[in-house]
């Protein structure tokens, strides 16, 4: 209980609630984070355990290319450095201009991101390989738009916090709110780490 | 309790924005750099399919530890340490229910065949 000081977070305010508060909220937003992981390794074991289950539809192997996958890791991992600038310029700062303007780029590179997927997605579904056409399938296709789901939350929640940063400048609602986000994408790289190893690194081997 | 840190700082003192920033970049820059050491063991071909597998895995688990090393600032000592118990018992949880998943289901899968 002790150290509760940051000296970076501008969270000062007398009405406000105590940094510890804060503090709670954010170990309560890690605890979501870690459930949320276990959704996904749940979802994982179900695709590899279902890889080889193609029922003569097309394969891992036949159906990845490595281009696209390679393209949305880029723009994911620049994105986990862009959001950190935005918390930087937030909490060294407090600069509005600069926070909401590394979130614009985070969110561009978001975006990009989840145009190659469903791109790709889109694709798939035209050669006839739609989640109903084997149990590999099923299981790809829950995977992959899972992640694509959260990156295009987390597209939506970072329009909302460049929009609170604007309107109401950084208190203690919009900084922790940041924070949170923060941990959100960092997250979300770290699962696409995941799925460019498993589903489309695997699939080359 | 204390769980700013994990943006903050490690051990309860601010890092200066320099610091951060170089932060961020070092961990963009490890990221690259493991991503194209597991693309080229597969692409290359010239690894034996074990060796591109372990491969694969020891870069992606390296990447991981880098992300929450120099992007989530999760350190072994200081204000951290409660998150990071947090973290191992998650991943104490995945072993046992991936693993165990994989093990059961791909037994069961060799003897159907």
């Amino acid at each position: 209980m002790s150290q509760a000081r940051h000296p970076g977070l501008k969270l000062g305010h007398e009405h406000d609630p105590g940094s510890g508060e804060v503090e709670a909220l954010v170990f309560g937003f890690w605890i979501f984070m870690m459930s949320d992981l276990l959704i996904f390794g749940c979802v994982f074991a179900t695709y590899v355990v279902m890889l080889p289950q193609v029922a003569d539809g097309p394969s891992a192997a036949e159906l990845f290319h490595l281009r696209g996958p390679l393209i949305e890791t880029t723009l994911l991992l620049a994105s986990s450095v862009t959001i950190g600038f935005a918390l930087l310029e937030t909490k060294h700062r407090a600069d509005k201009r600069r926070t909401t303007l590394w979130l614009a780029v985070t969110f561009l590179l978001g975006a990009g991101f989840l145009f190659s997927s469903t791109h790709s997605l889109l694709g798939h579904l035209e050669n006839g390989a739609g989640p109903s056409r084997s149990a590999f399938l099923s299981a790809y296709w829950l995977l992959v738009p899972l992640h694509a789901l959260h990156v295009a939350i987390g597209c939506l929640w970072i329009a909302v916090a460049a929009a609170q940063v604007r309107i109401r400048g950084f208190d203690w609602v919009t900084t922790g709110g940041l924070l949170r986000l923060s941990i959100y994408w960092h997250f979300l790289d770290i699962v696409w780490i995941g799925i460019l190893s498993v589903v489309y690194l695997g699939a080359m081997i | 309790m204390s769980h700013m840190d994990k943006i903050d700082e490690s051990g309860g003192q601010m890092e200066s924005r320099a610091d951060e920033r170089s932060s961020y970049l070092r961990g963009g820059i490890a990221s690259v750099v493991l991503t194209v050491i597991a693309v080229l063991a597969v692409v290359s071909d010239v690894l034996p399919d074990w060796a591109a597998w372990t491969t694969i895995a020891v870069a992606g688990i390296l990447q991981a530890v880098a992300q929450l090393h120099w992007f989530l600032h999760i350190r072994l000592h200081g204000q951290a340490w409660e998150d990071l118990q947090l973290i191992f018992f998650t991943i104490l949880i995945l072993v046992l229910m991936v693993g165990g998943t994989i093990w059961v289901m791909g037994d069961l899968t060799a003897r159907m065949m």
